[in-house]
C-alpha cells in the first residue's frame, strides 16, 4: 500500500493532531478547573453530591476510559477509523459544551451535579475512542520509515492541550476579578464554551478527510475483523501481545507521564507552595520549550528503534525523581530562609495584616490569638508567612472583647507568644531560582517526551491492522488512564502512611517505571516493522 | 522471571485490599479514607492483577522468547 505524499501527510497528520489536541483540552479544563467546578456543581457537606464528585473524579478516568477504548476500538475495527474518531470528536465537544451550560447547584439543585457527572463520564469515553483512532489513521498513512516521526505529532497533543487549556484558563483569569470568574454563570465556563468552537473547525477538517488506506483495502477485500474485541483478547497470540504492550511499555510510560506533567505541578502547588500564577508559568514554559522533543525521539525511533529510547525515559525517571523533586522542595523552603536567617538584618516586610480573634481564659480574661499574614521577601524570592501569635494581657488587666484594640501595643500586654509553626505558602521565586525551576520541570518533560514520542508507531506496529485500534487502545487507557491517572491518589496514601517523607509518594511512579523498565527490557522487541499493512 | 510477575499479582491485590481496610473510615477527610475510590481502584485493578499474572504465565512457558515478525503469526 504506498503512503501518502508529504503534502498529504501534512493534511492527514493536521487534521488528525488538531482532533485530539482538542479532545485532551476538553478532558484537562475539567480538572484544571475543579475547584470552581466544585463549588457550584458539589457543594461541600451534601454527601449525595460528595458521593457524585468522587465518581465524577475516578470513574471518568478509570473506568470509563478503558471502557472507552473498548467501545470505540471495536467500532473503529469495524466501520473505520475516519467516522469512529469523528464520532468521539462530536461526543467530546457537545459534553465539554453542555458542562459549561448546566446551571449551578443553587438553581437546580441535585440536578446540577448529575448532569456534569453524566457529561464528564461521556468525556471520558470519549476521550478512550480518541487516541487510537488518530494513531492509528497517521500511522497507518506514513511510510515505514518515517512512522515514528508521523505519529509523534500525535504525541503532541497530549501535552499541547494541556498548553492550551492553562493558557486559556489564565488569559481567562487574568482578565477579570475573582468574583467575576467564579460567579455561578462566571469567566470559568468560558473554556468550556470555547470547547464548542473548536471542535467545530475540527469537524469540518475531519469530514473532508478520506479513510485510511490500509482499512479500506481490507474493507474492499471483505477481511475487516468480525469481533475486533473477541480477536484481540480471546486469541492468545494477540492476547499476549496486549499483556506484554501494557507492561512492557504503557504501564511506566503513563506513570512518567502523569508524574511529569500533572504531579510536579501539583506538588509545586500543594507541597512546595508556589504561587499559583507563577507555577503555571513555570509549567507552560517546560512544556512550550519540552514539546518539540516529542517529535525528536519520534524521529530518533525511525533510526535506531522505539524500545530504548522508550526504556531510558522510564529508567532516568526512575533514577531522577527524588532529587529532581527533593531539589525543588529544598530550593524554595520559606521556613529554612526564615529559621536560618534573621529576618531584620537579611529580610524585608513587604506587607503585614494582624486581625485579632479573642478566646476566654479563666485566669487572664480574654487571651488575643493574633492570625498574622505577612508577606516577606528574601533574596529576590518572596512568601506569606501565617501565624497565629497569642498575647497574653499584663498582670492585674483583665481583659474583655472592648478594652482589646486590634493590633494591641506592647505594653497592655504581659507577653507576646509567637506561633511555633507557622505556615509557609504563595512563594514567588526570584528569576533564576524560577528559571531553575522551569529546567528542573522541563527535565521531567524531557523524560515523558522520551517514554510517549515513540510509543504510537510502537503499538500500532504490534497488532495487525483488523483489529489495531481495539488492541492499541485497551492497553494504552489502562497504562496512562489507570497507572497514571493514580499517581496523586497513591501519592496521597503513601503520604498518608509514612508522614516524615515528603518524597515517598514518588515511590509508586518509581516503582511502576523499574517495573515496566525491566519487563520491557527482557520480553520487548526493538524491531521496527516495515510492513503495517498486514 | 516469569514466577515473579505470577506472584506480584495477588501482591498487588493483598495490598489494595489492605490499605482500603486501614483507611476506610479512620476518621479523614481524603480521598483514600472514601470508600467509593476504593471499589472504583479494586474492580479495575483485579482484572490488571489477573493479566498480570497470565503475563507471569506466558513469560515462565517461554512464549516471549520469540515475539512474531509479521501479523500472520498473529
Amino acid at each position: 500500500m504506498a503512503a501518502a505524499t508529504e503534502k498529504g501527510i501534512g493534511k492527514i497528520i493536521f487534521s488528525s493532531s488538531l482532533g485530539t489536541l482538542i479532545e485532551w483540552y476538553d478532558f484537562y479544563i475539567f480538572g484544571m478547573l475543579a475547584k470552581t467546578i466544585s463549588v457550584q456543581f458539589f457543594p461541600e457537606g451534601n454527601s449525595t453530591a460528595a458521593l457524585l464528585s468522587t465518581l465524577a473524579i475516578f470513574a471518568a478516568g478509570f473506568l470509563v476510559r478503558p471502557f472507552g477504548a473498548l467501545v470505540f476500538g471495536r467500532l473503529g475495527d469495524l466501520v473505520g477509523r475516519k467516522y469512529t474518531f469523528l464520532l468521539t470528536l462530536v461526543l467530546m465537544g457537545g459534553s465539554t459544551f453542555l458542562i459549561g451550560m448546566v446551571p449551578g447547584y443553587k438553581t437546580i439543585g441535585i440536578a446540577a451535579p448529575l448532569l456534569v457527572l453524566l457529561l464528564r463520564l461521556i468525556q471520558g469515553l470519549a476521550l478512550g475512542g480518541e487516541y487510537g483512532g488518530a494513531a492509528t489513521y497517521v500511522a497507518e498513512h506514513a511510510p515505514a520509515n518515517r512512522r515514528g516521526y508521523f505519529t509523534a505529532w500525535i504525541q503532541t497533543t497530549a501535552t499541547l492541550g494541556l498548553f492550551v487549556a492553562l493558557g486559556i484558563i489564565l488569559l481567562i483569569k487574568t482578565n477579570m476579578s475573582d468574583a467575576a470568574f467564579t460567579a455561578e454563570w462566571g469567566g470559568w465556563r468560558y473554556p468550556f464554551w470555547i470547547s464548542i468552537l473548536l471542535v467545530g473547525v475540527s469537524i469540518y477538517i475531519r469530514l473532508k478527510m478520506s479513510e485510511s488506506p490500509l482499512y479500506a483495502a481490507l474493507k474492499t477485500a471483505g477481511t475487516t475483523s468480525v469481533n475486533p474485541i473477541k480477536e484481540s483478547f480471546g486469541h492468545r497470540a494477540n492476547f499476549k501481545m496486549v499483556l506484554l504492550a501494557l507492561f512492557g511499555a504503557v504501564m511506566g510510560q503513563g506513570v512518567i507521564w502523569y508524574t511529569g506533567q500533572f504531579y510536579a505541578q501539583s506538588f509545586l502547588e500543594n507541597v512546595v507552595k508556589i504561587e499559583f500564577m507563577q507555577n503555571r508559568e513555570i509549567l507552560l514554559w517546560a512544556i512550550g520549550l519540552a514539546t518539540p522533543f516529542f517529535l525528536f525521539f519520534g524521529w530518533l525511533s525511525d533510526k535506531i528503534g522505539r524500545k530504548w529510547i522508550m526504556l531510558t525515559g522510564m529508567l532516568l525517571g526512575v533514577i531522577f525523581y527524588r532529587p529532581i523533586f527533593g531539589t525543588l522542595l529544598k530550593d524554595a523552603n520559606a521556613k529554612e530562609w526564615v529559621t536560618e536567617h534573621d529576618k531584620k538584618s537579611d529580610m524585608s516586610l513587604i506587607k503585614s495584616t494582624v486581625q485579632g480573634d479573642t478566646t476566654f481564659n479563666v485566669k487572664t480574661g480574654l487571651l488575643i490569638i493574633n492570625n498574622v499574614d505577612e508577606q516577606w521577601e528574601f533574596e529576590g524570592n518572596k512568601f506569606i508567612e501565617k501565624r497565629k501569635d497569642t498575647l497574653i494581657p499584663a498582670e492585674g488587666v483583665i481583659a474583655s472583647a472592648t478594652t482589646n484594640p486590634v493590633g494591641n501595643s506592647t505594653d497592655f500586654f504581659l507577653q507576646v507568644i509567637p506561633d511555633t509553626k507557622p505556615s509557609y505558602s504563595n512563594i514567588q521565586l526570584n528569576n533564576s531560582l524560577k528559571w531553575k525551576f522551569i529546567f528542573l520541570v522541563w527535565v521531567m518533560i524531557i523524560f515523558v517526551t522520551m517514554a510517549y514520542g515513540p510509543i504510537a508507531a510502537f503499538l500500532v506496529e504490534l497488532f495487525p491492522t483488523k483489529i489495531r485500534y481495539t488492541s492499541m487502545s485497551l492497553p494504552y487507557h489502562i497504562g496512562n488512564g489507570v497507572f497514571g491517572g493514580l499517581v496523586p491518589f497513591i501519592a496521597t496514601l503513601l503520604a498518608t502512611t509514612f508522614a516524615t517523607d515528603p518524597l515517598v509518594g514518588l515511590w509508586y511512579p518509581i516503582s511502576v517505571a523499574a517495573l515496566c523498565f525491566i519487563i520491557g527490557a527482557l520480553y520487548l522487541n526493538n524491531k521496527i516493522d516495515k510492513d503495517v499493512n498486514d | 522471571m516469569g514466577l515473579i510477575w505470577m506472584l506480584l499479582a495477588p501482591v498487588i491485590i493483598f495490598f489494595l485490599v489492605k490499605s482500603a481496610v486501614h483507611n476506610i473510615g479512620s476518621g479523614g477527610t481524603k480521598d483514600i479514607n472514601q470508600p467509593v475510590p476504593w471499589i472504583i481502584i479494586i474492580t479495575i485493578f483485579t482484572p490488571i492483577a489477573i493479566g498480570l499474572m497470565i503475563f507471569g504465565y506466558y513469560a515462565f512457558k517461554g512464549e516471549y522468547d520469540k515475539l512474531p515478525e509479521s501479523s500472520e503469526e498473529i
